[in-house]
Protein backbone atom coordinates (compact mmCIF):
# COMPACT_ATOMS: atom_id res chain seq x y z
CA UNK A 1 0.00 0.00 0.00
CA UNK A 2 1.14 3.22 -0.96
CA UNK A 3 1.78 5.34 2.07
CA UNK A 4 0.14 9.07 2.48
CA UNK A 5 1.64 12.30 2.01
CA UNK A 6 2.28 14.25 5.75
CA UNK A 7 1.27 17.31 4.56
CA UNK A 8 2.09 19.17 8.58
CA UNK A 9 5.88 18.42 7.97
CA UNK A 10 5.50 20.00 4.92
CA UNK A 11 3.55 23.18 5.82
CA UNK A 12 5.54 23.04 9.36
CA UNK A 13 8.50 24.01 7.41
CA UNK A 14 6.96 26.27 5.52
CA UNK A 15 5.93 28.33 8.36
CA UNK A 16 9.15 28.59 9.84
CA UNK A 17 10.58 29.83 6.88
CA UNK A 18 8.12 32.50 6.21
CA UNK A 19 8.62 33.33 10.06
CA UNK A 20 12.07 34.08 9.06
CA UNK A 21 11.80 36.08 5.80
CA UNK A 22 8.38 37.69 6.46
CA UNK A 23 10.56 39.49 9.05
CA UNK A 24 11.30 42.14 6.35
CA UNK A 25 7.67 43.06 5.58
CA UNK A 26 6.50 42.79 9.40
CA UNK A 27 9.74 45.46 10.40
CA UNK A 28 7.90 48.21 8.97
CA UNK A 29 5.21 48.21 11.22
CA UNK A 30 6.45 49.29 14.49
CA UNK A 31 3.52 47.35 16.16
CA UNK A 32 4.84 43.43 14.96
CA UNK A 33 8.59 45.51 14.97
CA UNK A 34 9.16 46.22 18.77
CA UNK A 35 7.96 42.84 19.76
CA UNK A 36 8.37 40.23 16.36
CA UNK A 37 4.96 38.90 18.03
CA UNK A 38 3.85 37.98 14.40
CA UNK A 39 6.75 35.61 13.24
CA UNK A 40 7.09 34.25 16.92
CA UNK A 41 3.34 33.11 15.72
CA UNK A 42 4.66 31.61 12.51
CA UNK A 43 7.61 29.86 14.33
CA UNK A 44 4.78 28.71 16.91
CA UNK A 45 2.49 27.21 14.34
CA UNK A 46 5.09 25.78 12.13
CA UNK A 47 6.58 23.99 15.13
CA UNK A 48 3.19 22.05 16.33
CA UNK A 49 2.31 21.35 13.19
CA UNK A 50 6.03 19.59 12.50
CA UNK A 51 5.40 17.93 15.93
CA UNK A 52 2.12 16.92 14.44
CA UNK A 53 4.36 15.64 11.42
CA UNK A 54 6.85 13.83 12.99
CA UNK A 55 4.55 12.02 15.58
CA UNK A 56 2.60 10.57 12.10
CA UNK A 57 5.86 9.68 10.14
CA UNK A 58 7.13 7.82 13.81
CA UNK A 59 3.88 6.71 15.30
CA UNK A 60 2.22 5.04 11.85
CA UNK A 61 4.98 5.02 9.70
CA UNK A 62 3.27 2.13 7.38
CA UNK A 63 0.52 4.90 7.23
CA UNK A 64 2.49 8.09 6.56
CA UNK A 65 5.60 9.32 4.89
CA UNK A 66 8.18 11.15 6.60
CA UNK A 67 10.24 9.37 8.22
CA UNK A 68 13.56 10.04 6.35
CA UNK A 69 12.60 13.72 5.10
CA UNK A 70 10.38 14.62 8.88
CA UNK A 71 13.78 14.90 11.14
CA UNK A 72 15.86 16.92 8.22
CA UNK A 73 12.29 19.38 7.45
CA UNK A 74 12.75 19.57 12.02
CA UNK A 75 16.72 20.61 11.74
CA UNK A 76 16.00 23.36 9.58
CA UNK A 77 12.81 24.51 10.92
CA UNK A 78 14.87 24.76 14.58
CA UNK A 79 18.26 26.88 12.43
CA UNK A 80 15.72 29.30 10.81
CA UNK A 81 13.66 30.27 14.55
CA UNK A 82 17.57 30.13 15.91
CA UNK A 83 18.68 32.38 13.58
CA UNK A 84 15.94 34.84 13.71
CA UNK A 85 16.31 34.64 17.56
CA UNK A 86 20.12 35.97 17.02
CA UNK A 87 19.15 38.62 15.53
CA UNK A 88 15.74 39.43 16.48
CA UNK A 89 16.64 39.46 20.24
CA UNK A 90 20.63 39.41 20.53
CA UNK A 91 21.77 41.17 17.72
CA UNK A 92 19.66 44.11 17.95
CA UNK A 93 20.43 45.02 21.78
CA UNK A 94 24.50 45.06 20.69
CA UNK A 95 24.58 49.14 21.38
CA UNK A 96 27.55 50.79 22.56
CA UNK A 97 26.87 52.63 25.94
CA UNK A 98 26.78 55.77 24.98
CA UNK A 99 27.74 57.25 28.39
CA UNK A 100 28.83 60.44 27.44
CA UNK A 101 25.85 61.34 25.20
CA UNK A 102 24.18 65.02 26.32
CA UNK A 103 21.65 64.62 28.91
CA UNK A 104 18.45 66.31 29.88
CA UNK A 105 19.45 69.90 31.20
CA UNK A 106 22.64 69.65 29.43
CA UNK A 107 23.55 72.32 26.23
CA UNK A 108 23.44 70.29 22.87
CA UNK A 109 26.48 70.24 21.38
CA UNK A 110 26.23 72.98 18.53
CA UNK A 111 27.11 71.65 14.94
CA UNK A 112 26.67 72.87 10.80
CA UNK A 113 26.02 69.83 8.27
CA UNK A 114 24.46 69.87 5.04
CA UNK A 115 21.12 68.70 4.14
CA UNK A 116 19.98 66.81 1.52
CA UNK A 117 20.30 70.17 -1.04
CA UNK A 118 23.76 70.37 0.09
CA UNK A 119 22.62 73.51 2.26
CA UNK A 120 24.68 74.11 5.49
CA UNK A 121 22.04 73.71 8.44
CA UNK A 122 23.74 75.18 11.69
CA UNK A 123 21.34 73.71 15.09
CA UNK A 124 21.32 77.71 16.25
CA UNK A 125 19.73 78.30 12.66
CA UNK A 126 17.02 75.69 13.68
CA UNK A 127 16.34 77.29 17.53
CA UNK A 128 16.25 80.16 16.17
CA UNK A 129 13.74 79.74 13.98
CA UNK A 130 11.13 77.08 15.90
CA UNK A 131 9.71 76.28 19.18
CA UNK A 132 12.57 73.78 19.46
CA UNK A 133 13.78 71.03 17.71
CA UNK A 134 14.26 67.54 17.20
CA UNK A 135 17.12 65.58 16.46
CA UNK A 136 16.61 61.91 15.25
CA UNK A 137 19.87 59.88 14.81
CA UNK A 138 19.54 57.42 12.24
CA UNK A 139 21.88 54.26 11.70
CA UNK A 140 21.40 55.39 7.56
CA UNK A 141 22.43 52.58 4.25
CA UNK A 142 18.80 53.00 3.37
CA UNK B 1 12.41 67.89 13.31
CA UNK B 2 15.96 67.67 11.45
CA UNK B 3 17.50 63.56 10.82
CA UNK B 4 21.14 63.01 11.41
CA UNK B 5 23.11 59.73 9.42
CA UNK B 6 26.18 59.24 7.56
CA UNK B 7 25.06 58.75 4.93
CA UNK B 8 25.76 61.34 2.22
CA UNK B 9 23.82 64.38 0.84
CA UNK B 10 23.11 62.48 -2.77
CA UNK B 11 21.58 59.06 -1.01
CA UNK B 12 19.53 61.27 1.85
CA UNK B 13 18.23 63.05 -1.05
CA UNK B 14 17.09 59.99 -3.24
CA UNK B 15 15.56 58.52 0.45
CA UNK B 16 13.71 61.59 0.87
CA UNK B 17 12.09 61.24 -2.88
CA UNK B 18 11.58 57.73 -2.64
CA UNK B 19 9.46 57.74 1.00
CA UNK B 20 8.23 61.05 0.70
CA UNK B 21 9.76 62.90 3.56
CA UNK B 22 9.58 66.32 3.39
CA UNK B 23 11.91 67.37 6.90
CA UNK B 24 15.51 67.84 6.41
CA UNK B 25 18.17 65.50 6.20
CA UNK B 26 22.23 66.18 7.42
CA UNK B 27 24.75 64.55 6.54
CA UNK B 28 27.53 63.52 9.01
CA UNK B 29 29.48 61.31 6.76
CA UNK B 30 32.92 61.24 8.84
CA UNK B 31 30.34 60.98 12.17
CA UNK B 32 31.88 63.76 13.58
CA UNK B 33 28.74 65.26 15.20
CA UNK B 34 27.70 61.58 15.90
CA UNK B 35 30.75 61.48 18.21
CA UNK B 36 30.45 64.68 19.76
CA UNK B 37 27.22 63.26 21.21
CA UNK B 38 28.67 59.82 21.62
CA UNK B 39 26.13 57.85 19.94
CA UNK B 40 29.15 56.48 17.14
CA UNK B 41 28.28 52.74 17.10
CA UNK B 42 31.66 51.25 15.36
CA UNK B 43 31.78 48.78 12.60
CA UNK B 44 27.67 48.80 12.94
CA UNK B 45 27.22 49.26 9.25
CA UNK B 46 27.76 47.61 5.74
CA UNK B 47 31.38 46.54 5.42
CA UNK B 48 32.01 47.44 8.94
CA UNK B 49 31.58 51.25 8.83
CA UNK B 50 31.30 53.28 11.71
CA UNK B 51 27.28 54.80 11.96
CA UNK B 52 25.11 55.97 14.35
CA UNK B 53 23.03 54.23 17.01
CA UNK B 54 19.52 55.28 17.11
CA UNK B 55 18.74 58.12 19.06
CA UNK B 56 16.79 61.35 19.66
CA UNK B 57 17.24 64.54 21.34
CA UNK B 58 14.31 66.99 21.99
CA UNK B 59 16.05 70.56 22.32
CA UNK B 60 14.12 73.57 23.49
CA UNK B 61 14.93 77.29 21.57
CA UNK B 62 17.82 78.42 24.22
CA UNK B 63 19.64 74.97 23.13
CA UNK B 64 18.99 72.92 26.34
CA UNK B 65 17.80 69.40 26.10
CA UNK B 66 15.11 68.71 27.27
CA UNK B 67 14.06 64.75 26.15
CA UNK B 68 16.53 62.18 25.63
CA UNK B 69 15.68 58.55 24.17
CA UNK B 70 18.84 56.71 23.54
CA UNK B 71 16.83 53.05 22.55
CA UNK B 72 18.46 49.44 24.13
CA UNK B 73 17.37 48.02 20.74
CA UNK B 74 17.73 48.99 17.42
CA UNK B 75 14.58 47.38 16.13
CA UNK B 76 12.46 49.92 18.76
CA UNK B 77 11.83 53.75 18.33
CA UNK B 78 11.07 56.60 19.53
CA UNK B 79 7.11 56.82 18.35
CA UNK B 80 5.89 60.01 17.38
CA UNK B 81 3.49 60.22 20.42
CA UNK B 82 6.30 59.55 22.56
CA UNK B 83 8.19 63.07 21.25
CA UNK B 84 5.06 65.43 21.22
CA UNK B 85 4.77 63.71 24.52
CA UNK B 86 7.89 65.06 25.71
CA UNK B 87 7.33 68.71 23.59
CA UNK B 88 4.29 69.30 25.27
CA UNK B 89 5.98 68.05 28.87
CA UNK B 90 8.77 70.70 27.90
CA UNK B 91 6.41 72.99 27.39
CA UNK B 92 4.17 73.07 29.86
CA UNK B 93 7.42 73.42 32.33
CA UNK B 94 8.80 75.96 30.74
CA UNK B 95 5.40 78.14 31.17
CA UNK B 96 5.09 77.63 34.93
Amino acid sequence: MKRRWNWPLWTGFLLALAGLFSYAIFAQFPITRDFPWANLFLFCAGGILLVVGLARAFGRPQVYRGKMFGPILAVLSLLAFALFGYGAFYLVRQMPVSAGAPRVGEKAPEFTLPDQNGKPVALADLLSSSHGAVLIFYRGHW
Amino acid sequence: MVAISVEPPEINKRHCQKMGFTYRFLSDPKAEVVRRYDLLHPGAGPKGADISRPAEFLIDPTGTIRWVNLTENAAVRARPEQVLKAFDDSSERAAR
